[in-house]
């Protein structure tokens, strides 16, 4: 069977068409959507989407590859983002990435074995005045020392 | 000075409608939908001198002016992507204030007559994107949207739209694209969006910061806003000071109050024993200002473009003397290479191939004529792109060397960064 995304999300999108004046407008709301019910957005998934937006597949495709929220390979269960953008790298945000590296032994853009964390190096955050920062999902971590770095990366590998 | 948009931030649950209430919230709105017709609100704006905090500093009154007067639907969108590096305000208002911000919005939209207007929200704002979706909520079941609000026979729907991580999504025109569902590929001007905009249909982009600026002239009046600030620069400016300063933050200012006492006073100086190298004003693709420069020039849009560079977003990054500046300009041009939506061969090659080029003379791979050809790279994608990101990309860098050319020279010929530097990379 295709591959569907849930009732409510379903509801939703149908909900939103209605308020958008195109369906294809509700595409970035519906793959936040699917990004939230499917590991990352695969043909099958894209299909899906396209299907009720009454648009070609590969449109969806080509929107979901071109923003970075949108994974298209499977993604660890904690992403860890740094920012490594000016401000934070005046205040350490490169050291701190090399440290995160060490710490899961991955490189920047890779995932654990173990499929726990994903290590990214971001740009600015909007969120300066707390440099260095990360996120570790949608938490977001302020003036982190190498400490915290190693305290958070702890916590995190086991399980919370 | 009291602030005017940041007064009340710190209040607990300001994001509450109650709370935001409680401050005097959604009184403005109330009585202009009373006492005011859509032009005159038009008119205040204009004359108040309002310019756009989103970069530009275009004059909100004269683009709201721009719409034709056609009879076709008027989209208005709140500009809430901000992701140019070092700026962080809008963050603040998003997350602690959204009401403030929706009763701008909906009073801009009285004033420009639109009926759906859409909150365009960087998709890692997560909790931003709570707070307002819970404010328009709120502000639904309290009737300031949705039909015949407050009983004056306006009708207004607004919609949250997150992005999902590009920072082309800012550019209004990338953002369009990206509300219609597309890739942010920004669109060649003219046409306008006042003229075509979100689905073909007359649009005003404008930045949080403004919408909440609209709110509050609405208030007090245009003679009131004109006594804050120099002539063509009136209001105040929230400030994001971040960097080499001992209190990164947040500070809103009138305009035009002198660069230095945002850095020593605001901001709380340099940590001890540093001293100043060089600022980069308004966000990173503003030209660098040498130490001498930053101390003289004053924060309004005018007086930062007579000196050669611009007020922009508002982003104000603080290099001390252990920041190398090739380093620092490295950075900031990988970032623009990163983000080129790559529609423009200048644009996708060349911040490509000047990043490259940074990265090899900080390295100590740097030949001689190499910081040269950087400047002809620079030239060659200036004016030649279809959104302003390729112009953004080279001033960081064409005015990194144009005043710091020894620092570029000595990585050349030494190999390394000067004596006393701490590596950022
Ligand atoms: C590359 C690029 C990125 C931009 N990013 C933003 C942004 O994140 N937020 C914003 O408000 N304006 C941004 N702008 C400016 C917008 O294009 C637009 O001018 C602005 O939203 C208009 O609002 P204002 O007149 O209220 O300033 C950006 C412009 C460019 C060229
Ligand atoms: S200048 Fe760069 S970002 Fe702007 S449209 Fe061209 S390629 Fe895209
Ligand atoms: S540079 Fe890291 S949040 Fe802005």
């Amino acid at each position: 069977m295709a591959v569907q995304l849930s009732e409510a999300a379903q509801t939703r999108i149908t909900q939103l068409i209605k308020r958008y004046p195109t369906p294809r407008a509700v595409m970035l709301p519906a793959l936040h959507l699917a990004t939230q019910e499917f590991p990352y957005l695969d043909d099958e998934v894209c299909q899906a989407v396209a299907d009720l937006l009454q648009v070609p597949m590969v449109d969806v495709k080509g929107v979901a590859t071109f923003y970075t929220m949108f994974p298209t390979e499977p993604q660890g269960a904690c992403e860890v983002h740094i920012c490594f953008n000016l401000s934070c790298s005046l205040k350490g945000a490169r050291r701190l990435l090399r440290r995160a590296e060490q710490q899961l032994g991955i490189e920047v853009g890779q995932t654990t074995p173990d499929g726990r964390f994903t290590l990214r190096g971001v740009e600015c955050m909007a969120a300066c005045d707390k440099a260095p920062m990360l996120y570790v999902n949608d938490e977001l971590h302020g003036n982190v020392s190498e400490e915290k770095l190693d305290e958070l990366l702890q916590q995190k590998s086991s399980g919370e | 000075m009291e602030p005017i948009i940041t007064r009340h931030i710190g209040t607990p649950e300001l994001w509450r409608l109650d709370t935001y209430r409680a401050c005097g919230g959604y009184e403005t709105l109330a009585k202009a939908l009373q006492e005011h017709q859509p032009d005159e609100l038009v008119a205040m704006v204009r004359d108040a001198g309002l310019r756009g905090r989103g970069g530009a500093g275009f004059p909100t009154g004269v683009k709201w002016g721009f719409l034709p007067k056609d009879g076709r639907p008027r989209y208005l969108i709140c500009n809430g992507d901000e992701s140019e590096p070092g700026t962080f305000k809008d963050r603040l208002l998003l997350e602690n204030d959204p009401h403030q911000i929706l009763e701008g919005l909906i009073l801009s939209c009285y004033a420009v007559g639109a009926h759906l207007a859409f909150i365009y929200l960087r998709g890692e704002f997560f909790l931003g994107a709570r707070r307002v979706q819970e404010a328009i909520d709120e502000a639904y079941e309290a009737g300031y949207l949705g039909r015949n609000i407050l009983g004056s026979g306006m009708n207004l729907e607004v919609l949250l739209h997150r992005g999902a991580g590009a920072y082309i999504c800012g550019e209004e025109t990338g953002l369009i694209e990206s509300l219609e569902g597309k890739r942010a590929y920004p669109r060649i001007k003219p046409p306008f969006p006042a003229n075509i905009g979100a689905f073909g249909m007359p649009t005003v982009v404008n930045n949080v910061e403004t919408l909440a600026n609209v709110r509050h002239i609405v208030a007090h009046g245009a003679e009131w806003y004109n006594r804050i600030g120099p002539e063509r620069n009136r209001g105040t400016r929230m400030w994001c000071v971040s960097g080499r300063v001992r209190k990164p933050g947040v500070y809103e200012v009138p305009l035009g109050i002198p660069l230095r006492e945002l850095i020593f006073d605001h901001a709380g100086g340099l940590e001890e024993g540093r001293t100043l190298k060089a600022v980069i004003p308004g966000g990173s693709s503003s030209p660098i200002l040498t130490a001498e420069e930053a101390m003289e020039v004053d924060s309004d849009f005018d007086a930062l473009q007579r000196a050669g560079t611009m007020g922009g977003s508002g982003g104000l990054m603080v290099l001390d003397d252990r920041v190398c500046v090739v380093q620092s300009a490295y950075i900031i041009s990988e970032f623009y290479h990163d983000e080129s939506c790559g529609q423009c061969t200048p644009c996708r090659q060349g911040t490509g191939w000047m990043t490259k080029l940074l990265h090899r003379i900080e390295h100590g791979d740097g030949r001689p004529g190499d910081v040269d050809l950087l400047l002809s790279m620079g030239a060659n994608i200036f004016g030649r792109t279809i959104c302003p990101l390729g112009d953004a990309a080279v001033w960081p860098v064409e005015s990194a060397i144009n005043k710091f050319r020894s620092e570029f020279d000595h990585h050349i010929s030494e190999k390394r960064c000067l004596p006393d530097t701490e590596s950022i990379l």
